[in-house]
């Protein structure tokens, strides 16, 4: 008896890591999406670096420009849970869970877009 | 051919003059109708307030409410809770007269919370306002203890649901921004100003100081007024009517 469980255990393992072995890229949930500011391969790579530099220029100068953290929230929050954060599917969460990179944007900046927040609060109400 | 190339040249100079004519102009219209989006803050504008004390109501808290719903502050008044605004009531005890008016960032000229700040996080916009770039903010608080009307609060507690145009953060100090986020899409009117108007007391005016034909500049042309700590001669973007 404990022999077939050991097998059945190694089989259900062996499944698991072949489904493992087919994730190589996070499955991102990337709401309402489309082609905005640049093109997406482009965005992968550079979204960090546009960014930190629009904060500053933002912040310093009044420049409300082309690189915005709360429009890149506006159309990536996730439809489900209306937020870029929550799941390991949501468009900022997952790919830096996936990369293991850190992401403190949100600990300031909100991970939903007002409009429809502002109308759950509403509703909450 | 010399003479064609002549008149070629003036043709070409009076249209680089008309050009010039006519940017001028559009610079006028630009600032009268504020900036785009793409532009910088100019220091061509300086925002500032007039308060007119004597039609503040004692009791009334429009401009601080609507200053905490415009920024999502919680509202609270301990003595750890964030305040970018607060009312303060004054007696004179010898002649028993009673005023009260609202208290926040001055916005000075010659800010003392941007000399002291080690990160250069503390500074001063080129239209005015005195902001903290909460990036590089390390929460020392060293402008809270230099500025003369603690005008500054700290954020003690870990914060959710922060309104998206005024991010803000645990361990980072924070004021008044004259509602920045207005500001910039160009609606040139704080939330605490419009308030107060609603209320029917219209005690607080926001406008251009710079621009000698805004209803600002009229006024502190024309009634007395007069900076809070004046002495200190920092020239606070804010004046106070009826002190």
């Amino acid at each position: 008896m404990k022999r077939i469980q050991a097998a059945l255990l190694a089989l259900v393992l062996l499944a698991s890591g072949a489904a493992f072995a087919d994730v190589t890229v996070p499955h991102l949930d990337i709401g309402k999406g489309g082609h905005c500011v640049n093109d997406p391969k482009f965005m992968k790579l550079n979204h960090g670096d546009l960014l930190k530099h629009q904060r500053t220029i933002t912040v310093h100068q009044g420049v409300r420009g082309r690189y915005s953290l709360e429009k890149c929230v506006n159309c990536h929050a996730s439809r489900v849970n209306n937020s870029v954060l929550g799941t390991d599917r949501n468009f900022c969460q997952g790919c830096h869970a996936y990369a293991a990179v850190k992401i403190d944007c949100f600990e300031c900046h909100s991970s939903r877009p007002e409009t429809v927040s502002e109308t759950l609060t509403e509703i909450a109400k | 051919m010399s003479e064609e190339l002549d008149r070629r040249q003036f043709l070409k100079g009076s249209a680089m003059l008309a050009g010039l004519a006519i940017a001028p102009g559009m610079l006028l219209y630009d600032l009268a109708h504020g900036r785009s989006l793409n532009e910088p803050a100019s220091s061509a504008v300086r925002w500032g307030m007039l308060i007119d004390t004597s039609q503040c109501e004692s009791g009334c808290d429009d401009c601080v409410k609507a200053c905490n719903k415009e920024n999502g502050l919680p509202g609270g008044t301990r003595p750890t809770d964030e305040q970018w605004m607060r009312k303060v009531e004054l007696k004179d005890m010898r002649t028993g007269k009673a005023t009260s008016l609202p208290m926040m960032c001055q916005h000075c000229e010659e800010p003392p919370c941007v000399d002291v700040c080690p990160t250069g996080a503390s500074f001063r916009r080129a239209d005015g306002i005195v902001l903290v770039d909460r990036h590089l903010c390390i929460g020392c608080r060293y402008c809270m203890m230099a500025c003369p009307y603690k005008a500054r609060s700290f954020v003690h507690e870990p914060l959710h649901d922060q309104k998206p145009d005024v991010p803000r953060g645990k361990g980072t100090v924070e004021s008044c921004t004259l509602c920045v986020q207005r500001i910039d899409r160009g609606e040139n009117n704080t939330a605490c100003a419009e308030a107060c108007s609603k209320a029917g007391h219209k005690a607080i005016l926001f406008g251009n100081l710079n621009d000698p034909d805004s209803e600002i500049s009229r006024r502190i042309r024309t009634v007395a007024s007069t900076q809070i700590r004046a002495d200190l001669g920092l020239n606070p973007g804010l004046h106070y009517e009826g002190l």
